[in-house]
């Protein structure tokens, strides 16, 4: 139907042709598909099959052989050599990160030993400082138990002299309270005893 | 004639030439053969010689199409079938550099010729059976005996394989063939509709709107037929040369 309503299309082209009678056209028309096709469907037509068949063989097969020869091998080439290139740049960059993390892994150690060391050194310090505390003030205590030591015995010296002076005091005061008591001279030896049993008593 | 359908289809001679009586005449139809092959193979040629390891854009629509048909065809014919690579990426390039050099208005469409196409599909088919036979010798023949079948079913099941390969060029050509023919013709009868129904008047312009909208609907589905097409010959292909590679199942 499509193609009838087509070739109808030609028919208001032929009055353009001037004075020219419907059967002229038809034969010229008819000349035409005879010259060319022999009214025969044109891609049917077996007329150029020979030259097309040549003109295909000599073509595609120059396009093949471009094919296999140059342009198949520089694209694989191409393809290769960038998947090539990503791999080594992966494994530069797989490299390069393994050092960064070497390096970090340096850093942190180096940082645990600084502070360790760090550490140790005011551990040191301070054991140090304590004991050179503990043993000021063990000095500084010596020093005080042996000045009280010298204290206590001055104190027991001096309480010792004040007890001697207390004996002949009391021996001197007992002398006189009895010289007054009884108006008799009391033995020194009988006084002394007794001052120094009221002594242990007391 | 201009609005003659059949008439983009027509061949003359540009160069007669003629060899033992046989025709052998430069036409249109060799003309752009020789187009398309420059076109395919210049654009090829030019966009991938520079070789950048950062493809611009013309290398990148070459690498594209050849990995688009390196996939297909490691798909379809497994490793082994990447050795018919070059000849599946140029029937490929070939025929869509064709048929998108016939979309433009006044050239030949060189795959809307049925021998092309033929010639294209024999090529196919006889590389799936010379190698088929050069590769496995007798066992080739075994692509016609399924395994699994009951032997009473096998004559019939043989037949039918025999039958069905036999048909393969006739079916991969003519598919290309008649999609290109018609696509054709269907454009052009409506192009031609919008011309006649515009010299009618004001009404004809009216009504000239339908079929130019038809037309311009037409071309887009055209390019993608052109497309589709020729994807689908490289795709036949690839599956067709799995045989030869695979003749015992896969």
């Amino acid at each position: 139907m499509f193609v009838t309503s087509a070739y109808a299309q030609t028919a208001p082209a032929a009055p353009n042709t001037p004075a020219a009678p419907a059967g002229e056209v038809h034969t010229e028309t008819g000349v035409a598909h005879g010259g060319e096709h022999k009214g025969a469907f044109p891609p049917l037509d077996s007329t150029y099959f020979a030259s097309q068949l040549l003109w295909l063989i000599i073509s595609f097969g120059l396009f093949y052989l471009l094919m296999k020869k140059v342009i198949v091998p520089r694209v694989g080439g191409i393809l290769e050599h960038r998947h090539d290139r990503i791999a080594q740049d992966l494994d530069e960059a797989a490299r390069l990160k393994a050092e960064a993390d070497a390096a970090v892994e340096t850093y942190e150690k180096e940082l645990a030993a600084a502070r360790s060391k760090g550490h140790k050194i005011a551990e040191t310090a301070r054991e140090a400082a304590k004991t050179k505390a503990v043993a000021d003030r063990a000095a500084i205590e010596a020093e005080l138990t042996e000045k009280l030591a010298a204290a206590e015995v001055r104190i027991g010296e001096i309480k010792a002299k004040a007890f001697a002076e207390v004996g002949q005091i009391a021996e001197e005061t007992a002398t006189a309270i009895v010289d007054q008591l009884i108006g008799a001279k009391a033995s020194g030896d009988d006084i002394k005893a007794a001052v120094a049993a009221a002594k242990t008593e007391a | 004639m201009a609005n003659d359908p059949i008439h983009q289809f027509q061949i003359s001679k540009i160069v007669p030439i003629e060899i033992g009586g046989i025709d052998f005449s430069f036409t249109n139809a060799s003309l752009f053969m020789v187009a398309t092959v420059a076109c395919a193979a210049g654009f090829l040629y030019f966009s991938t010689s520079q070789r950048s390891v950062v493809p611009g854009r013309a290398q990148s629509v070459a690498e594209m199409s050849y990995e688009f048909i390196a996939n297909m065809l490691r798909e379809g014919a497994g490793s082994h079938g990447m050795k018919f690579f070059p000849l599946v990426f140029s029937l490929f390039m070939f025929v869509l550099t064709a048929n998108l050099l016939g979309m433009f208005p006044y050239f030949f469409t060189v795959t809307s010729q049925i021998i092309v196409t033929f010639a294209l599909a024999l090529l196919v088919v006889g590389t799936v059976i010379v190698y088929g036979f050069y590769k496995h010798g007798l066992h080739f023949l075994k692509l016609f005996v399924p395994s699994g079948v009951p032997g009473a079913l096998l004559p019939l099941v043989v037949a039918i394989e025999v039958i069905s390969f036999l048909s393969r060029p006739i079916s991969l050509s003519v598919r290309l063939f008649a999609n290109m023919l018609a696509g054709h013709i269907t454009l052009k009868v409506f192009a031609g509709f919008v011309g006649s129904l515009g010299a009618l008047g004001a009404l004809g312009i009216g009504g000239a709107i339908l079929p130019l909208i038809m037309t311009v609907a037409l071309t887009g589905l055209e390019f993608l037929v052109a497309f589709l097409q020729a994807y689908v010959f490289a795709v036949l292909t690839c599956m067709y040369l799995n045989d030869a590679v695979h003749p015992g199942g896969h």
